[in-house]
């Protein structure tokens, strides 16, 4: 160990204390969330008044809850596939090959996270409006490919850089040509980063509300707008349920998928 | 494989397999920001309607309207308050993860994670529960006897950059730990050996080494608050409109595409200065690495 950095004072349980606060503040306000599902009270807040499952009773009947969660995993579903085709695509492209022009591509590539969201989402809206479009669901399908693309192409791309070109070029020099040795060898390999970016692009699109304000067809509600045309009208004890359930569905996803390309990773190796 | 084997097959590959990306962010992005431009000079008729001549009056009435310079102003000042006290919130547990040696590393990394799965707008609206009349904060202080009638702290500017304070501080705090993980503990050991205290050390060898990190989380936070425009929907007043609030009513509630379309690129083309004025000076690799961990 370190003799410098061993030497700690005040000034580092100091630190520490911050850092306790600082974990404190990110995650209190969505325990609260969480506690105040269960709240057998009419009122959306404080005081608990009892243990009760009421509200998640009530969100199962409520029909505009259900077709918002519809709507949201289909264009989330749609989006992901799409998303990550394109994205491994592009990713191969600039990590196996050297082309004039890649550095442009790669800042064309990251732009959309960097462009706000409202801009973007505008933007779009006035593509559809110059095109004489109506905005239909494949608007909003659209729209989330191009916001999730960049984070796609990181991802692969850096599982990409650390799978050897020596296995490719093996395949290849005992006679399979590019496309076997992409089925049996790039592709395999490549699992956990698919499985990973899949994923991403499904929360991405999930939980996207900005852009999607401007991009839904009108009388469309995505599960994150639903959220917010309730919130406008009274802080109701269902939102603290809805919004648990979103907790579990988001965060239990990935963790599920952190298994699932965990357990890829290691049978495809 | 060198040079003078590739086949003009082999060449073309790469643009092959980029094709479908690139028309996509074409179409989807790049023809959408000239058409903005376009509409930016079409003459607002009524409502939903515009003509196609062109005519400088939106950008006149952008640079004389008081009302547009007070906003942007605002957003301006609310980016800058939430970037500098997410800097300073976001330090200290960022010097701490990547100095400490707990074996709990990777489960305070794996939190900072946790919150891009959670949904933003439940992140959002949860600081209802802290800072409303009903709320956390409201309801122990009447409790405990420090006041006597519940404080307004929601539907107000605070409340706003409170909640973007929420959202934006995992960037920050990864953006400067992986600054500060990438510094050498050799130098750390070599200014304490001759003679710094531990402040020293650190203002003197790490303060300055963790710059890049900071700075990229600085610019981060500042461009996506700057940009956003659901929080002060959900936690502030229609005082505390940002300029994505007047965006996004001069174009849904308006239907005033060509204003709408000439405020869109001032947004833009205010937050690509700030970018561009930070790459001269750091790179942008680095945004790019932030966004990527």
């Amino acid at each position: 160990m370190n003799p410098a950095t061993e030497n700690r004072g005040l000034g580092w349980r100091a630190i520490q204390a911050l850092t306790v606060l600082v974990y404190i503040f990110m995650f209190a306000p969505i325990m609260v969330v969480v506690v105040l599902s269960f709240n057998d009270s009419q009122f959306g807040g404080f005081p608990m008044t009892g243990f009760s499952f009421r509200w998640y009773h009530k969100l199962m009947e409520n029909q505009a809850v259900l077709s918002a969660f519809q709507t949201s995993v289909w264009v989330a579903l749609i989006t992901a596939v799409v998303c990550s085709v394109l994205g491994i695509m592009a990713a191969l492209a600039l990590v196996r090959y050297d082309f004039p022009g890649k550095e442009w591509v790669n800042t064309i590539l990251v732009a959309p996270a960097l462009v706000p969201e409202t801009v973007l989402g505008v933007g779009l809206l006035l593509l559809m409006r110059w095109a004489h479009q109506p905005r239909t669901l494949w608007l909003l399908v659209l729209g989330h490919i191009m916001l999730a693309l960049p984070y796609v192409v990181l991802v692969v791309q850096a599982r990409l850089i650390g799978i050897k070109r020596v296995y490719e070029e093996a395949a290849m020099s005992l006679g399979a040509n590019r496309f076997q040795t992409f089925r049996e060898i790039t592709l395999p390999l490549l699992m956990p980063a698919i499985v990973a970016s899949l994923l991403l692009v499904f929360t991405i699109s999930f939980d996207n509300i900005t852009a999607s304000m401007f991009w839904r067809p009108s009388g469309v509600e995505t599960m994150p707008t639903q959220i917010l045309s309730m919130l406008k009208i009274s802080i109701s004890p269902e939102i603290n349920a809805l919004g648990t359930l979103m907790i579990v569905v988001t965060v239990g996803l990935p963790v599920l998928g952190g298994g699932l390309a965990r357990y890829l990773a290691r049978s495809g190796r | 494989m060198s040079d003078s084997t590739l086949t003009a097959a082999d060449r073309r590959r790469p643009w092959l397999l980029l094709g479908p990306t690139l028309i996509t962010l074409f179409v989807l992005m790049i023809l959408p920001i000239a058409i903005m431009t376009v509409f930016s000079f079409y003459e607002f008729v009524t409502a939903g309607v515009e003509k196609e001549v062109y005519t400088s009056a939106n950008w006149r009435e952008f640079f004389t309207d008081s009302f547009y310079h007070m906003f942007l102003w605002k957003t301006v000042r609310v980016a800058a308050i939430t970037a500098i006290l997410c800097a300073a919130m976001g330090y200290p547990p960022a010097y701490f993860i990547a100095m400490s040696h707990t074996k709990h590393k990777w489960l305070l990394l794996l939190l900072l994670i946790v919150p891009f799965w959670i949904s933003f707008t439940i992140r959002t609206f949860s600081w209802i529960h802290i800072l409303g009349e009903q709320g956390v904060v409201n309801v122990l202080l009447l409790k405990t006897g420090l006041i006597s009638e519940p404080l307004r702290m929601l539907y107000t500017e605070g409340a706003v950059i409170m909640g973007m304070i929420h959202f934006l501080l995992p960037y920050m705090i990864l953006n400067v730990y992986v600054s500060i993980e990438g510094i050498d503990r050799n130098l750390i050991s070599a200014a304490r050996t001759l003679g710094c205290t531990a402040w020293q050390a650190f203002y003197e060898v790490v303060l300055p080494l963790s710059l890049p990190g900071l700075m990229a989380g600085l610019l981060l936070c500042f461009v996506l608050a700057a940009g956003s425009y659901v929080t002060p929907e959900i936690l502030g007043s229609t005082r505390d409109a940002l300029f994505g609030n007047i965006i996004f009513d001069t174009i849904m509630g308006q239907l005033n595409w060509p204003m709408g379309a000439t405020l869109s690129l001032v947004l833009l083309v205010m937050l690509g200065a700030v970018a561009a004025i930070y790459s001269r000076y750091m790179g942008l690799s680095r945004i790019f690495k932030g966004l990527g961990a």
